[in-house]
């Protein structure tokens, strides 16, 4: 099954090849990855979007946790977390096409941020699911680029 | 004295040995080239000693000898390039065993690194899986925190070899002194366990009927001998060791059923495979052990995994109690926690365990020259502050079978990798770390000559090692393989072309003992004992004797030949 | 200065501590990072923002075009793109400063994804500018949670 995992990892050289090592020596393919800084420019965050059994990803956590570099491991995925995905999307359009593609943006509520005579870059949020569906739907029309963040996630609110 | 006494600022090669000492490392196992120029400069004038090695496989197999000896972190150095990629296999090999290790090695200048320069190698990502952590110095101002931290990580939780590569510029880079604070928030070292869960063992044991200890080379690493034999004592509990943990538990004591696994006691193999109660302490349930077969291992028992690394838990079998900690600290906790319980009721148990030992002692015939003869007369000839090294093969099988080890870190064996060649150059970095003990080396002729140019530093600086060299002229581990599980179709196992050893031991003005017949055996080990020097003793065995009982591949450990 | 490459690589296990060892061996460190498959499942899409030297990221740029599992490598940094970042942030809120904090999300044009009793947790996505921004602003209110994919970018369409 899927599983995602936040770690929060020190800005070092170096410190991607090992997190990706303990997957890779173990043929773990990573679905997705972000990575980016936080609020403390010493530290980075990654999301981890894995697909595996989830002993073995225990394991990998558990070595994650050991590494040096890595100050915690945290599985999201039987959390109740905010899921979320960028995707920016460019697609082909003529004349004949523009209106129902615009049409199909506005049902995704994705956002125009650029335009140009025979295609448009559309900004879109929302889960995987919710990019796959768009992806799906603008297809016939022509998808000319399609670039993910890959998904990040955050622990929801407290109630 | 440093010659930038007084001065302001520093070199940064003379920071690196300042902090070294700081470390109190008092031996470094190196190999000089272009990028060190300022490191060997700045080693005149420092009061680390430099024992120039004669392969840089050699250094790093030197160090790891010294450190499993002692208990204290090993430091090998080698040049850029070709020196950094030699030590790979001595990384790998330390890294297995959980051996505590500093590697320095050096580096082009910053400014050419990446760009295939003159012996550049990127060592630091080359060895990224076989290091517990690695740093590339970028900036001289960090080699005190950076050597602090090396040590540390080095030397706490599981041990591990760390790898420090020092490009040139940083080496002779003039820099003012600093603090040296150290920054690892990542790194967190488990202390005592989980008190509910030692009190559910204790409990747990009192239920029991059938229990084994199995313990391993973290009992040795975390100075856990004297308490696992209160426990075993107190509880009447057997103890069956890995290969890694000879030395744990003293040989010949009535609770020590000996070594489990592929080539194990089969008193321990039965005992393990029959057990209600399993109590893991310091092992990772290897294949040499469990014959890969986790679901097939102690199945009939509740296992308790006591284990310093997370990673562990798990990893190959089911595990009822999880214990991450420190063995000792658990162990006398667990000690502790037994006085609110009935000790376990294990009569019927012994009887069992008696019988399977009686009836299946280790066997080997005594009226003619055999490995096992001759390593049992070593053991009756050494004492027990006697430091064992072997290398790789079935000499070192025999030694784990027979040589009756009784103190912790006096066996050191390459067994996570199994490394040939790891012995004569792992035995003089033992004899440097403890002059006063005796080392000696059970080798056969395979291993030996995989870092034989040794012989040279061990010449060079009058180390008595004590070279015992079984030998069968043949790889006799994979002749043996051959012979039983690929019908007896020999190939590339005859050592044809083996020099005269004796010879070869003289030209480095070593002497050197051939052993023929079985009479000779005792005068010739006592003669080699009383000599104050080098020796280097020859036994002619058989090459058909075998390493028995063995497991076959792919079959439980219940399942030996020959036991 | 700041560079951002996008590579198509191969999904493969191991492909990740390739890429990374690239930078890893320089002692260059990563910014940012995202990966995530692209429209063809079997290709995945990196894009790395890495500070160094022009001369130097040419030289990664060339070694990372020569490894097998490596597609394309562009340099988007001089190139005319969309660069896109999406921000999922938990934000502490009382009865005092709930609409001010509803006021700043508003002007960033953030969406409010989850809502509890004393924090709310909000989406924004933009250039790096704007979420830094962003992040200053709402700062005094009490930051709890911060999580970014690290930037992804897009070419122009053309005009």
């Amino acid at each position: 099954m899927l599983h995602t995992l936040a770690a929060l990892v020190e800005n070092h050289p170096g410190v991607l090849t090992r997190i990706a090592g303990l997957f890779a020596r173990r043929a773990y393919n990573i679905d997705s990855l972000s990575v980016c800084q936080t609020e403390d420019p010493a530290l980075s965050r990654m999301t981890i979007v894995v697909n595996g059994d989830a002993q073995v990803i225990e394991q990998v956590r558990n070595q994650l946790n050991k590494l040096v570099i890595v100050h915690s491991v945290t599985d999201l995925t039987a959390e109740s977390v905010v899921n979320r995905e960028l995707a920016l999307i460019r697609i082909k359009v003529s004349s004949e096409t523009r209106s129902e593609v615009l049409q199909t943006i506005d049902i995704f509520r994705g956002r125009v941020v650029d335009m140009g005579r025979t295609n448009l870059t559309v900004e879109l949020t929302g889960d995987i699911e919710k990019i796959d569906g768009f992806v799906k739907a603008i297809r016939p029309y022509g998808l000319l680029e399609l670039v993910r963040t890959g998904k990040i996630a955050i622990m929801r609110s407290d109630v | 004295m440093s010659m930038n006494a007084g001065k302001k600022s520093l070199k940064g090669a003379t920071l690196l040995l300042e902090a070294l000492e700081k470390e109190g490392v008092d031996v470094i196992f190196g190999y000089p080239g272009g990028v060190l120029l300022p490191l060997y400069d700045a080693l005149l004038d420092s009061s680390v000693r430099h024992i120039l090695v004669r392969h840089e496989q050699g250094g790093v197999h030197a160090a790891d000898g010294y450190a499993r000896v002692t208990g204290k972190v090993g430091v090998c150095l080698a040049t850029s390039g070709p020196g950094a990629t030699n030590l790979v296999t001595g990384i790998a090999n330390a890294y297995m065993d959980s051996i505590p290790l500093v590697v320095l090695t050096g580096q082009v200048v910053t400014s050419l690194l990446g760009t295939d320069s003159f012996q550049e190698a990127d060592i630091t990502g080359i060895t990224t899986p076989i290091t517990k952590h690695s740093y590339l110095v970028k900036d001289a101002r960090e080699i005190p925190r950076i050597v602090k931290e090396a040590f540390y990580l080095a030397g706490t939780g599981r041990p591990g070899p760390v790898l420090i590569d020092l490009p040139k510029d940083v080496l002779a880079a003039e820099i003012e002194p600093f603090s040296t604070e150290m920054n690892l928030k990542g790194y967190h070292v488990p202390g005592k366990g989980d008190s509910d869960k030692i009190a559910e063992v204790a409990k747990a044991l009192s239920e029991c009927s059938k229990p084994v200890i199995y313990a391993g080379g973290g009992v040795i690493t975390a100075g856990a001998g004297a308490v696992l034999k209160q426990l075993a004592e107190k509880a009447s509990l057997p103890v069956v060791t890995t290969l890694m943990g000879i030395g744990c538990f003293p040989y010949g004591h009535p609770n020590l059923l000996g070594m489990v696994g592929l080539h194990g006691a089969v008193a321990a193999n039965y005992a393990v495979d029959d057990c209600d109660l399993l109590i893991a302490v310091g092992v990772r349930f290897d294949d040499r052990v469990t014959s890969g077969l986790g679901h097939l291992f102690a199945t009939r028992a509740k296992i308790i995994h006591i284990d310093i690394d997370l990673a562990e838990i798990a990893k190959v079998v089911r595990t009822h109690i999880p214990i991450v900690g420190d063995a000792r600290l658990v162990l006398e906790e667990l000690l502790e926690a037994l006085a609110g319980f009935q000790l376990p009721q294990v009569a019927e148990w012994w009887d069992q365990l008696r019988s399977w030992k009686n009836y299946y002692p280790m066997r080997y015939d005594k009226d003619r020259l055999t490995a096992q003869l001759v390593i049992e007369c070593i053991g009756e000839l050494a004492n027990e502050d006697t430091m064992v090294i072997t290398d790789v093969g079935q000499h070192q099988m025999w030694a784990a079978q027979v040589y009756p080890v009784v103190k912790s870190r006096n066996f050191a064996t390459s067994g996570g990798l199994g490394t040939m060649g790891f012995g004569l150059p792992a035995a003089m970095g033992a004899q440097i770390a403890r002059p006063d003990d005796m080392a000696v080396l059970i080798t056969g002729d395979g291993s030996f000559q995989m870092c034989i140019q040794e012989l040279a530093t061990i010449a060079h600086n009058k180390l008595p090692v004590k070279i015992v060299l079984l030998n069968n002229g043949v790889l006799g581990m994979v002749r043996q393989l051959q012979k039983y599980f690929s019908g007896e179709r020999y190939n590339q196992i005859d050592l044809q072309g083996n020099p005269d050893f004796i010879k070869v031991a003289e030209a480095y003005g070593i002497r050197g003992i051939r052993v023929d017949s079985l009479e000779q055996v005792r005068s010739a080990i006592s003669e080699a004992f009383e000599h104050p020097g080098p020796v280097l003793l020859e036994f002619a065995i058989s090459p058909n004797d075998d390493v028995l009982p063995i497991v076959p591949p792919g079959k439980p450990i219940t399942e030996m030949l020959g036991g």
